[in-house]
């Protein structure tokens, strides 16, 4: 059994990077200049051939936090079941970090679904508008400044009476 | 009529002359809730699709900051609504693994029993919708007659038909008594003569075998890097199941085979999930033989879990236990730390990422649907087939529109 | 309704032109079940084996809106979904009632977010509500009944008495909470999106 982290400093050296471990599950912190190389060593050296999931977290509630956006990568192998878990930091203005789709096909509806939630681009993507939400919509609501009922766009229609239908 | 035109002639929409869009949703009999395609189509080729979906998203991630660990599962419920009861189980399999708390064994097999439950549920619907958008009504009336009975047991163990909200933070609302017992064996029993009925009515239909195989193919190498798991990943040769790999709940005890598949078509699709249908009920079999006694919620110490619900209506320190454990500032303190959980829920690997911030609610919770994952796949499974395989192919994706928009 | 004319022996009856259309109407009830989560699945059980709807003459779904009279609104509506379900309302010819099955349909339920819909009778009109998160087949099928005597005991031939409802009945879609929220919105100078149902 290799070690994952050995393998990675031994392939990328000299890059910051941080380890560590929660109830048994290792993550990954990098920088974001780093994400690509780092993904593409990840997937090829280390055969995390899946990307389970893409998402983000807004930490501008977070105690103690210093960047505000995290966007957190799953990958798992396969064949060994092991997974990782690799996040980069971002900030406001440059909300703007590389896509994976070139190398796992999944990343595609869920980077646009950060993107439509967060408002997080991701450069490369073939297709970076908004999954869920209608085009029109001016928010990104899973935003902790957002609030949870939103801000009157769910009553914004037309009042249909039974004369008029 | 097929059109022979090079890439590069294109109209000013930039289309190539001959094909036309054809818009399918997002109210349609055949996506069973709420999605959109938007097809182009040759003739009766389907050149390219591009889903349009978000006609369901109704901000679950959003509310899962605003709600405590216990009272999530009431909306977790609401994801799935095809197999509620796995979803709730997946939520507070993460939520117990953030908190790190041991579940009693009697939990264990209880929780594995319903899971299983909910696996055949699911996968009777699916199969069930996915031969009747295909034409044929009967086998999906003795799918409902299964599904009514489970539903029966349900009611039976939580009181309620379909959105039980069964599981606690470190147990379970009720423990199950003896009739509840009694109606899963019948059900046992009883269910290998549906299952007869079904696929006597299904497997060798030569409409529905014409219509499902070599249609709608997903290789491998696609299914891996297409985050594909589940079902759809084993009927194209993946083979993986958390059941088996990352062994939760009762399911390392247990005997039981993964069913797999090569072709990758919708027919080996829905194989698979007849197939493990018998492989669920070998499950709920051995652990109703197995069922072990004793208390249903872990061992609190320095944790404080929600009574059981009859010692709070009989007992005043039940009640006074009970007001303990709702009250936000009295709950109980949980690391800060983010960690990813996942089980094996019907559709495939439901996963939940929890960051917690060190109180008893979530500070995010995303959760991983699988339905998202695998709709994604749609196009690149259409591309080149006939208009009416659409159908064929989404009901074998078996896509939940809430687990899809959330 | 009927009343037999003894003299003239069994095969006359006597009745008003009213009654007689709506008895009619209201034994052949055919649903448009806008499903759209998990009520749906409860409808579907509703229409299944077990429960059975067409004993009470409305099994007929049908998918498309021209041939329907009764809409069933199964599931929460959100944003995106509203100006489809008013689409579809509008494209329904009259007489047509409309049932709100489950919580969501009737008043948002549990999802009080930034997505969905507080209930489908802010934006058109309802005529039976069903409660329940979802409700029980049984439920949805003495709805159905209930609309039944409410066809009855209130229709008319030419569907006159829906014209005199020029008001909506159903709760101010923009409630005092609301307002606040959109005058925050306000300051913020966002925009809003438009839509129109009937384009």
């Amino acid at each position: 059994m290799f070690s994952c982290e050995e393998r990675v400093n031994e392939l990328l050296p000299g890059r910051c990077r941080e380890w560590s471990e929660f109830r048994g599950q290792r993550h990954l912190t990098m920088v974001r200049e780093d994400l690509l190389p780092t993904m593409r060593v990840l997937r090829d050296s280390l055969h995390m051939n899946m990307l389970v999931d893409v998402t983000a977290v807004d930490r501008l509630e977070y105690e103690g936090a210093k960047d505000r956006f995290e966007v957190v990568y799953f990958l798992l192998n396969v064949d060994t079941s092991q997974r990782l878990i690799a996040s980069v930091f971002l900030n406001e203005p440059e909300l703007e970090i590389d896509s994976v789709y070139s190398l796992w096909k999944s990343a595609d509806w869920l980077e646009r679904e950060v993107f439509d939630m967060f408002g997080i681009r991701f450069r490369g993507h073939p297709n970076m508008k908004r999954l869920l939400l209608p085009e029109q919509f001016a928010a990104h609501p899973l935003r902790k400044d957002y609030p949870v009922q939103g801000r009157g766009e769910r009553h914004n229609f037309p009042v249909i009476t039974r004369a008029s239908s | 009529m097929p059109m022979h035109l090079t890439e590069d002639e294109v109209d000013e929409y930039g289309r190539r002359e001959g094909l036309w869009t054809l818009n399918f949703g997002p109210q349609h009999p055949a996506t069973h809730t709420t999605l959109r395609l938007l097809l182009t189509v040759d003739g009766e080729e389907v050149v390219d699709a591009e889903p349009d979906i978000g006609f369901l998203h109704s901000g679950f991630e959003k509310l899962a900051e605003v709600l405590d660990f216990n009272q999530y599962v009431t909306i977790v419920d609401r994801m799935n609504y095809v197999s509620p009861m796995a979803n709730e189980i997946a939520w507070h399999h993460a939520v117990e693994k953030l908190l790190d708390i041991e579940l009693t064994p009697r939990c264990k097999y209880l929780r594995t029993i319903f899971a299983e439950l909910m696996r055949i549920h699911d996968h009777l619907l699916c199969v069930g919708a996915c031969i009747l958008d295909l034409g044929g009504i009967s086998a999906f009336m003795y799918a409902n007659n299964e599904r009514e009975r489970i539903f029966e047991i349900c009611e039976r163990v939580t009181g309620q038909r379909f959105h039980t909200s069964y599981t606690r933070v470190g147990g379970l609302l009720f423990d199950v008594n003896d009739d509840a017992i009694a109606m899963l064996r019948e059900f046992v029993q009883g269910f290998d003569k549906t299952f007869a009925d079904m696929d006597k009515l299904i497997t060798r239909n030569r409409i529905f075998v014409e219509r499902t195989r070599g249609v709608g193919v997903l290789s491998k190498e696609a299914a891996i890097s297409g985050g594909a798991t589940g079902p759809v990943a084993r009927a194209s040769g993946v083979v993986r199941d958390l059941r088996r790999d990352e062994p939760y709940l009762a399911y390392a005890d247990l005997d039981f085979d993964i069913v797999c598949s090569r072709e990758g078509d919708c027919f080996s699709r829905y194989s698979v999930r007849m197939l493990e249908m018998l492989e669920s009920v070998k499950i709920i079999q051995q652990a109703l033989e197995k069922l072990p006694s004793g208390p249903i919620f872990a061992d609190g110490t320095g944790k404080e879990f929600m009574p059981e619900k009859r010692e709070v209506y009989q007992s005043i320190e039940g009640l006074i236990h009970h007001f303990e454990s709702i009250m936000p500032n009295r709950q109980m303190p949980c690391e800060p730390g983010s960690l990813y959980a996942a089980t094996e829920s019907p559709n495939g690997e439901l996963g939940f990422f929890l960051v917690s911030n060190g109180t008893f609610r979530p500070y995010r919770a995303r959760t991983r649907p699988p339905s998202l994952v695998h709709f994604a796949l749609f196009p690149q499974l259409i591309r080149g087939c006939m208009l009416s395989d659409v159908v064929a192919v989404l009901g074998s994706l078996n896509i939940i529109a809430a687990e899809l928009d959330r | 309704m009927a009343k037999q004319l003894s003299e003239r022996g069994d095969s006359i009856l006597w009745t008003k032109l009213d009654a007689a259309a709506n008895w009619a109407r209201k034994n052949s009830l055919w649903p448009m079940p806008f499903a759209t989560a998990c009520c749906g699945i409860e409808l579907m059980a509703a229409s299944a084996s077990r429960h059975d709807l067409s004993r009470f003459g409305s099994e007929v779904m049908r998918f498309t809106p021209r041939q329907c009279d009764l809409m069933i609104v199964a599931g929460r509506v959100v944003m995106k979904m509203l100006p489809v379900l008013q689409r579809i309302w509008l494209q329904m010819p009259e007489p047509k009632w409309c049932i709100s099955m489950g919580a969501c349909a009737c008043t948002g339920g549990v999802f009080d977010t930034y997505a969905v819909v507080q209930g489908v009778d802010r934006f058109m009109p309802v005529d039976v509500y069903i409660p329940g998160c979802p409700p029980r087949p049984e439920q949805l099928i003495r709805a159905v009944i209930d609309l039944q005597e409410k066809i009855q005991s209130t229709g008319t031939l030419n569907a006159s008495e829906f014209l005199q409802q020029t008001t909506p009945k159903g709760p101010d879609r923009f409630d005092s909470d609301e307002l606040g929220r959109i005058r925050l919105r306000d300051r913020l100078a966002l925009k809003l999106p438009i839509y129109n149902p009937r384009h």
